[in-house]
């Protein structure tokens, strides 16, 4: 297989922060940036197929305080391809089942002389919280409900790819949006980049307050599969809730499901996604998440490419002109009223 | 032989007297002789020129945390920062370990408050006993112990029955139930205010409406009771139109504010910040603004602190797990005349009236007056010092304040009980 050549030597002067933490924080051309960087990583590894060793000799830790099969397989591998060390250091079973702090556990290792920490953790903002304490980049694999940023940017980058452009496209958000911090992600991103985003299912899941963002909220998918261009379908968090947002699984499946019956509503060239793991029978029916307009298979290996693109800009030596943006784009004091 | 104390040429405002003018206070064996000119050769003379002389301000919601949470504060160090932050007395809240539920830890903390030699605390007991919301307290020997409310905060009473026997059992004594006001099944699980700013974050909500829903039915059973309510830390503009509501059909309720929540918004918490984290919690801007107004017209009778010492170590936890509350005892003067008087939504007499007279009226204690012959505790405010907040150099033992570094106008520069000057800002 050919494929263009891509070994960059610095970090381009576009990006100046070592931390990826949410997408609500980047600016429209520093999302373009992190798509264009993952889609010439994508290309420059056949697919994401090859390795290279642009970020020899770093040392990446992968600290999951919440468990994860793929998000933390992908950003193994994407960080391998990179020629990047990689470490994995999950809750169960080290010091802190024995009662010691998310930052000190976190400091042990950055004392260890490592580069980056690749968090998950189940309370929105422990990221951020590393982030401001901790002398080595973070990234964000998912806080909580709050953002998944690496998750938005690989749906997006999936669109994109498909699609060119997202300026003027319509995507439907369907599900758990309460819970989702994959959908949080998805809206920043997509609003960015000049898309329409719908989010849709019931009020007990999707707040009408989103609309003081200016999205639309719907509560009635019927309704909205016609106006889609892209539908990207929520998995239910059952383990998030504390009380059932709906009376039954067949009732949701019933009102939210993505089915053929629906599908034959939907613009012919509409493109399906689903950040899995999928509940197949609830929020998309097998024969829908297998149909030739779903991109589930391909979000997998854009994964790869998007992380492979995010590790670089964060982790890849930075070029004399550039400079470090050391700190979190937090707000350090309290706003007054 | 006598000890005199002349408090020189400062504004005087006392609003349970309606004075407002410049004046002298002379004080002798820890009594208010005299508001007006005072000859000289007294023992002591302070300068207040330039300063406000109030009687000493009363914080009545405090967490000494003591007995049972020494490393976030005890009552000596409590009662220091309380002080240092102007106020001549305290009332301490009994969600200690044990809770006070028995004159025996009434009589505990009042030792421990002597040994100090502070300034006053004043005991709240527990509604129920060991605090559980099952039954009622001993509370007919509390009040001989010398408690002078009852509450369950940090919980609310939970069982609407045994809050109307509270209400009606206290009324006995004369004796107000301070309650924290929150249906605990729509705030489960919740860190922050439920709104815009929590569904961005992602975090869990706990909706205005569980603050209002109880505030509304412990309004109702105070109207049927008789019972006298006093509504802990109102945070939301409904929580305000229901104690407003309720007053204006001759209902027995009073009401507190807390600084932070007249100052502070939901969005502050976009630093995932535990020294946001309270409970109830920083609301919208609207809530702020109608806080506000109520202590303009009066709904909100008093300010109080919520003062609640959490160590280092636990809020540094993850949002989720770091435990609600911040200190204010060295903060609320500042916050106060920041916020309010030096906006012009406040008079100075009102301030005092919030932060002396009423709380002192609440809670039925022979303070908040410079009329001759009361207890001559007096705080004497500088009404213009700009100054920063330092968390490092308070003397609470935990520095949980989301303010630090603040510059904010106005401060207590001297603390006087019982005549003694107990503390000086140097």
């Amino acid at each position: 297989m050919s494929h263009t050549h891509f070994e960059p030597e610095t970090v381009p002067p576009g990006w100046s922060h070592r931390h990826l933490l949410d997408l609500e924080r980047l600016s429209p051309e520093e999302i373009r940036l992190l798509l264009d960087t993952a889609s010439r990583f994508k290309e420059a590894t056949g697919g994401c197929r090859q390795k290279l060793s642009v970020l020899a000799g770093r040392t990446i830790v992968n600290l999951f305080f919440e468990n994860s099969t793929r998000t933390r397989t992908s950003f193994s591998l994407a960080a391998r391809r990179l020629g990047a060390d990689v470490i994995d250091f999950s809750a169960s079973g080290s010091s802190l089942s024995k009662g010691e702090s998310f930052i000190d556990t976190a400091k042990n290792l950055e004392a260890m002389g490592i580069d980056a920490v690749v968090v998950r953790h189940s309370t929105p903002g422990t990221p951020h919280l590393l982030a401001q304490r901790l002398d080595v980049g973070v990234i964000n694999a998912g806080d909580g409900p709050h953002e998944h940023p690496t998750q938005g940017l690989l749906d997006i980058f999936s669109i994109r790819e498909r699609l060119g452009n997202l300026t003027g496209i319509t995507v439907g958000l369907v599900g758990d949006i309460a819970h989702s911090r994959t959908a949080r992600s998805n809206l920043w991103g997509l609003v960015k980049l000049g898309a329409k985003v719908i989010l849709c299912g019931p009020p007990t899941l999707v707040s009408p307050r989103w609309r003081e963002l200016g999205v639309e909220v719907s509560h009635n998918l019927d309704a909205i599969v016609p106006r889609c261009d892209v539908l990207n379908l929520l998995r239910i968090q059952f383990e998030r809730q504390n009380t059932r947002p709906f009376p039954s699984v067949r009732e949701y499946a019933h009102l939210y499901a993505m089915n053929k019956e629906r599908l034959k509503r939907a613009k012919k060239d509409l493109l399906i996604l689903a950040p899995g793991p999928i509940n197949r029978g609830v929020e998309v029916t097998a024969d829908v998440a297998d149909c030739p307009q779903s991109l589930i298979l391909n979000q997998v290996t854009n994964g790869l490419a998007v992380r492979m693109g995010v590790l670089w800009l964060t982790c890849g030596p930075r070029g004399r002109a550039a400079g470090v943006d050391v700190s979190s784009r937090l707000p350090s004091v309290g706003r007054v009223a | 032989m006598h000890q005199t104390l002349v408090l020189r040429n400062g504004r005087v405002v006392d609003p349970s007297q309606g004075i407002d003018r410049i004046d002298d206070v002379l004080v002798r064996d820890g009594l208010v002789v005299a508001i007006g000119p005072a000859e000289t050769g007294t023992d002591e003379t302070i300068d207040a020129t330039g300063l406000i002389v109030a009687p000493g301000l009363v914080d009545m919601h405090v967490h000494l945390r003591e007995p049972g949470r020494e490393e976030d504060e005890t009552i000596e160090t409590g009662t220091r920062a309380a002080l240092a932050g102007g106020f001549t007395s305290v009332a301490c809240i009994p969600n200690t370990e044990p809770p006070i539920d028995t004159q025996a830890t009434v009589e505990f903390i009042h030792q421990k408050a002597m040994r100090a030699d502070t300034c006053n605390v004043f005991v709240v007991g527990c509604v129920s006993r060991n605090r559980e919301g099952k039954e009622l307290a001993d509370i007919g020997q509390l009040v001989e112990a010398g408690a002078v409310a009852f509450s369950d905060d940090g919980a609310p009473v939970y069982d609407a029955e045994l809050m109307r026997r509270a209400l009606e059992y206290c009324g006995m004594f004369d004796k107000p139930i301070l309650a924290h006001e929150e249906v605990l099944e729509l705030s489960r699980g919740g860190v922050m205010n439920e709104g815009l700013v929590s569904l961005m974050l992602g975090l869990a909500g706990m909706p205005a409406a569980a603050e209002d829903v109880m505030i509304g039915r412990d309004t109702v059973l105070a109207e049927s009771t008789g019972g006298r309510l006093h509504v802990m830390h109102v945070s939301t503009a409904g929580g305000v139109g229901l104690v407003r509501m309720a007053k204006a059909r001759g209902v027995r309720v009073t009401a507190e504010a807390c600084p932070h929540h007249f100052t502070l918004t939901d969005e502050t918490l976009r630093g995932f910040d535990s020294n946001y984290k309270m409970s109830p919690p920083l609301r919208t801007a609207a809530d702020v603004e109608a806080i506000i107004a109520g202590i303009v017209d009066g709904t909100i009778d008093c300010i109080a602190t919520d003062h609640a010492p959490h160590s280092p170590e636990k809020k540094m936890l993850e949002l989720d797990r770091a435990p609600f509350g911040i200190i204010g005892l060295e903060t609320a003067v500042g916050l106060s005349v920041t916020r309010l008087v030096a906006t012009g939504r406040i008079s100075w007499p009102r301030l005092i009236e919030a932060m002396s007279t009423l709380p002192s009226r609440i809670l039925g204690i022979n303070r908040g007056t410079l009329r001759p012959g009361s207890v001559a505790d007096i705080t004497l405010i500088d009404p213009e010092r700009s100054w920063q907040v330092d968390a490092k150099s308070f003397c609470s033992k935990s520095v949980n304040s989301p303010f630090d570094r603040w510059t904010l106008r106005g401060r207590a520069v001297a603390t006087i009980v019982a005549g003694r000057v107990k503390y000086r800002l140097t």
